[in-house]
């Protein structure tokens, strides 16, 4: 069974930032279609974890492994079990700069946290979410434009602002526009870095009930982070804590939040309750 | 006792400076397209009036070159008179205005309408070298995409344009594919041109002096103006002939010809046109002696 290989795979991973560590000896398998929120407070080493799980950032110790769908979609048959997991999983660190720019391209999203990193704010709405199937290889606009308008409507974007820019946007359209950008290619994995936080609240609400529906149908795996236990609880599968750059309690959402272990999260949790 | 003159070394550049442009120029050779970095000079003229085709031009003509230079198509404009002067200084080439009789043709905005032939050089002279430049400002990641041949980015242009003005708006400097593997930028000829790029038996080479590249089309290339399926490239057209030759399917300029805003259209190419007209002159002598 194809599943019992998980999608990624992380063994004591750590990014340095000159001789301090961002974040350091993490490990965690990612199953398809699970979401894995990572929380914590301002400065514990989310956002390094994700830009180094993205290969954004380098991988300064451990592994991360990755199912690709090149591998895994091929005829293995003959191999052993154990060849198979091995042959399946492939250590990112033996990919070239053009290989990690493919999976950029085919198998994984990455939402930011402000727009205006994953957005051209001064291309069209249409022209955003044509340009992942234009570097595909896509070259029929009437095609392009077909899908574009697609996903605009997916996320809720009324079909006559297709040709308008982002920057003419609100907040919550843009954070919508780059949702569409980063789900029109069909990717396996997403990573967000607190895709609601600089929205109002009122706002939040909405575009995490859309990025739950989304993940859902698409059976989508997902990691998250967010400082706000509320987006852990509401969209994620499975939690990870983390303090001062290494993970201190790790487990299901309703396990983490109802009944935490580590003294840190009993504190993280008891201070939203009294919020 | 004579006045003391100034010795220039012939084609102006010293010897050194020219072998580096010309190892640059093989570079290009060998890679159909690339820009390839070089390091400009000075020349005897402001930066942004073809300092880069001045440069490529002084490394490549020699005593026995007869050169060519237009502006905008025409022959006789400064810049064009200027630089073709310089030469028969500096080189001791000849020069013509007559495309066929031309070694080198330097050019600013135009491919003649004479097709070119073997051995002939065409000199283009490039204000922004780089395709890519306007949605993707930084030149370090433009230079990855072009090594990594990811080029959706030109496409987002071309889309921009279908979705605004329902075609590909863009008339002069269009996109091309060189030798399937890199876009190029063709300097700001109009579209019109492009289609005498693709397998053209001239050598043609591309200076940009102010961004210090340069970057060529060996003869016989392929060079593909890039489309959509649907909305494949198409090169401007002028449906009326030249109102002085009577050309047709040749790039036409509006002239104003007086100050009632009344305009006729000419020839853009003013050699093409002279001897046009000149032969039409000759045919219709001939028919009445006839
Ligand atoms: N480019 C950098 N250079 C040096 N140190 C950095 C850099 N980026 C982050 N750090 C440090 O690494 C640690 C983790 O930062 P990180 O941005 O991953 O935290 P975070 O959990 O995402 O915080 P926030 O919730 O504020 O976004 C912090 O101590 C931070 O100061
Ligand atoms: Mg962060």
């Amino acid at each position: 069974m194809k599943n019992e290989t998980p999608l990624l795979s992380v063994t004591g991973a750590g990014h340095r930032y000159g001789d301090r560590f961002g974040c350091r000896d993490v490990s965690f398998d990612l199953w398809p279609g699970e979401v894995l929120a990572v929380v914590g407070e301002s400065g514990s080493g989310k956002s390094t974890l994700l830009g180094m799980l993205s290969q954004r950032l380098t991988l300064d110790e451990g592994t991360i492994r990755y199912r690709t769908a090149r591998l895994s979609d091929a005829d293995l048959g003959g191999a052993g079990e154990d060849e198979r997991m091995a042959e399946d999983l492939l250590d990112l660190s033996t990919l070239s700069e053009r290989e990690v720019r493919r999976l950029w391209r085919t198998d994984w999203g990455f939402v930011h946290q402000n727009a205006a990193d994953g957005l051209r704010m001064h291309v069209s709405a249409g022209g955003n979410v044509g340009e992942p199937l234009m570097a595909n290889g896509w070259r029929h606009y009437g095609k392009i434009r077909a899908e574009a308008e697609e996903w605009l409507r997916r996320v809720e974007i009324p079909a006559d602002r297709i040709d308008e820019a982002p920057a003419t946007y609100s907040g919550g359209m843009r954070q919508r526009v780059q949702i569409a950008r980063n789900l029109v290619f069909g990717p396996r994995l997403v990573f967000m870095d607190e895709p609601t936080s600089s929205l109002d609240v009122s706002v939040q609400a909405r575009l995490l009930d859309l990025i739950r529906s989304l993940v859902a149908e698409l059976g989508l795996a997902v990691v998250v982070v967010t400082h706000d236990l509320a987006v852990a609880r509401l969209i994620s599968h499975r939690t990870l804590v983390m303090k001062d750059g290494v993970v201190i309690e790790s487990g299901l959402t309703d396990r983490v939040l109802d009944d935490p272990q580590a003294a840190y999260t009993q504190l993280l949790v008891s201070s939203i309750l009294q919020g | 006792m004579s006045a003391p003159h100034i010795v220039y070394n012939e084609g102006y550049l010293d010897e050194q400076t020219k072998r580096v442009i010309r190892r640059a120029l093989l570079k290009g050779v060998a890679i159909p397209g690339f820009q390839v970095p070089f390091a400009s000079r000075e020349v005897p003229m402001p930066r942004g009036w073809g300092t880069g085709g001045v440069q490529v031009t002084a490394a490549v003509i020699g005593a026995s070159d007869t050169l060519k230079v237009i502006d905008q198509g025409a022959d006789d404009t400064t810049n064009a008179v200027s630089i073709r002067a310089f030469f028969e200084k500096v080189a001791g080439a000849r020069s013509t205005t007559r495309t066929d009789e031309a070694t080198i043709i330097q050019t600013r905005h135009r491919i003649p309408e004479t097709p070119l032939a073997e051995k002939q050089i065409l000199v283009y002279q490039v204000p922004i070298p780089e395709p890519l430049r306007f949605l993707e400002p930084r030149e370090t990641e433009t230079r990855r995409l072009h090594a990594l041949e990811e080029y959706g980015l030109m496409y987002v242009k071309l889309y921009e344009d279908i979705a605004r003005y329902g075609h590909i708006a863009k008339t002069y400097d269009y996109p091309v594919l060189v030798n399937g593997r890199y876009v190029m930028a063709p300097s700001p000829i109009p579209s019109f041109d492009n289609p005498k790029m693709h397998q053209s038996p001239a050598l043609q080479l591309f200076g940009a002096g102010r961004e210090k590249r340069i970057y060529v089309i060996p003869p016989f290339t392929d060079v593909e103006s890039l489309g959509f399926e649907d909305f494949p490239f198409e090169p401007q057209r002028f449906d009326q002939p030249c109102e002085i030759c009577g050309s047709v399917g040749v790039y036409l300029d509006e002239v104003i010809i007086d100050d009632r805003g009344n305009a006729m259209f000419v020839c853009s190419d003013t050699d093409h046109c002279e001897r046009t007209a000149t032969a039409s002159v000759r045919d219709e002598t001939t028919e009445v002696s006839a």
